[in-house]
């Protein structure tokens, strides 16, 4: 499903993300990436969604090679692939279903449809009940549920949470994480990155640890 | 296809809540310049198309010329190849033609005797009625030479200056307009960054995510038109009232017509052609550069 050989990040100004990294990640895996702040975490994942290119060495996503896609090619990666972030990137100026519902505005759907859909991913999250509030009036932990709704609405292959629990107490933590576990016991690929190396222990499942740029 | 609708529709109305109504009376007030003064040139000229433009050169005998020196002229006249028509008006004849003028009888019976010359009108068939005229008033005899039509020439000359005047006023406002949609569509995307980036993070395509600005453009000219075309019909009005006033004295039921239908919704189409235009500039400028990260 995804695969790394031998890529390399540098920024412009000459900072080294990654080094070499060479990795893959079956479909319906579930898959940490851990290592300390500026490890280079941030910089995978952004690698499998077309967000930043890499230097060299190739990633490819689905069978396409990620450094060689053509601009116009991008969203159709993305589409399946549900990005959760730190910051969950909400838009304020409309209520928890119209953020749940955005992806599927350019999916074609049929308005019932899409309504029907976005209901099942709030459940699925456990909003249904908010789903007329704005995401402000949401604490932490619902907000990145809800960050999670929104990226699993279009039924992606593919699921990618970047710290999705930092700046969360333990239980809401461990709710999110239940979530992105949920996801992968139905077939989604999903990879987390995170700091937290109870967390990960707690799952018993397969870790990245990056080292320096370079999985250790 | 169905879906393809259901987007463009969605963009539209979209892009209709975010219509300002400010930018919208800027474009309406800058457009009503041009679209007004349109609408008076074609009053004038239809004005002008009412009068008769063939030329007619008037010649005034000396009022001491016997009729016997008016029929000599009136021969030369006659035997002219340049000339088509020739009219003589002998002063009696002018006397009572001015007489049924309005206000002039009494003016003209308080003069107790008639001031007028003999007169010939001839219709040339040339181009060339300045040096006409003036070979004319070289005939003996003949006191003074006038141009009928010159005035009309001279309106009509003013009317395509005016014509040009409007052109140029149109591009400059036009591209007045440009600017204006282009800045306003501009601070939009600036104003929907954070969702712009989302968009893209979930897989939006540039054309889903540039369709509302598109849209907005388009409508945000357009409704200035229509505001423009409601300005032009608001001052007609206005003027009319006292062109009314002013026809009525003459006897006239003249009055300030509206643009036509077809040049109404020439000057509506344009304006949102302009401003797709202005938000396709600025789109192109800013939407590469926000890119999520």
């Amino acid at each position: 499903m995804v695969s790394f050989s031998a890529v390399a990040k540098r920024y412009p100004g000459g900072q080294e993300a990654l080094k070499s990294v060479s990795f893959s990640l079956d479909a319906g895996e579930l898959a940490f990436v851990t290592g300390r702040s500026g490890a280079g975490k941030s910089t995978l994942l952004k690698l499998i969604a077309a967000i930043e290119r890499p230097t060299s060495g190739s990633v490819i996503v689905n069978g396409q090679n990620v450094g060689a896609l053509k601009r116009a090619a991008v969203p159709y990666l993305r589409r399946n692939i549900g990005l959760v972030f730190q910051d969950q990137k909400l838009l304020y100026d409309r209520s928890v279903f119209d953020n749940v519902m955005l992806p599927l505005a350019f999916s074609g759907l049929p308005p019932r449809e899409a309504a029907r859909r976005t209901r099942a991913a709030l459940d699925k999250v456990g909003l249904l009940g908010r789903e007329k509030a704005n995401p402000i009036q949401l604490s932490g932990g619902e907000q990145q549920r809800l960050a999670i709704a929104r990226a699993v609405v279009n039924r992606p292959g593919i699921l990618i949470g970047d710290e999705p629990t930092a700046n969360l107490d333990a239980e809401s933590a461990a709710l999110i994480l239940e979530v992105f576990v949920g996801f992968n016991q139905v077939g989604v690929t999903v990879l987390i990155a995170t700091h937290d190396r109870s967390l990960v222990e707690r799952y018993g499942r397969r870790v990245l640890r990056l080292e320096e740029g370079r999985i250790a | 296809m169905n879906a393809w609708l259901r987007q463009h529709r969605q963009a539209a109305i979209a892009a209709l809540r975010r219509l300002g109504v400010l930018n919208t009376a800027v474009i309406g007030v800058a457009l009503s310049l041009p679209a007004g003064g349109y609408a008076l040139l074609e009053n004038l000229r239809g004005m002008t198309g009412r009068l008769e433009l063939d030329t007619q050169i008037s010649l005034y005998l000396q009022p001491s010329a016997k009729r016997a020196e008016a029929d000599a002229i009136g021969r030369t006249l006659r035997a002219d190849p340049r000339l088509a028509k020739v009219r003589f008006v002998p002063r009696e004849q002018a006397l009572k033609e001015l007489s049924g003028v309005q206000g002039l009888a009494e003016v003209i019976a308080a003069l107790g005797r008639n001031p007028l010359p003999d007169a010939f009108v001839v219709t040339p068939r040339t181009e060339n009625v300045e040096q006409l005229s003036a070979e004319l008033a070289g005939l003996p005899g003949v006191a003074h030479v006038q141009a009928d039509a010159a005035w009309a020439r001279r309106l009509a000359a003013l009317a395509n200056i005016g014509r040009v005047a409007i052109w140029l006023l149109s591009a400059l406002l036009g591209a007045g307009l440009v600017a204006v949609t282009f800045n306003t569509i501009r601070l939009q995307i600036l104003t929907q960054r954070a969702e712009i980036e989302v968009s893209k993070l979930i897989g939006a395509t540039d054309g889903f995510i540039r369709r509302p600005f598109y849209y907005m453009g388009l409508f945000q000219g357009a409704a200035g038109g229509i505001v423009a075309l409601g300005i032009v019909a608001a001052g007609l009005g206005l003027l009319n009232r006292e062109v009314r006033v002013l026809a009525q004295s003459y006897g006239s039921g003249f009055r300030l017509e509206f643009l036509a239908p077809g040049d109404a919704l020439a000057v509506v189409v344009f304006a949102g052609l302009l401003g797709s235009l202005g938000a396709q500039l600025a789109v192109a400028r800013q939407l590469r550069e926000i890119e999520p990260t």
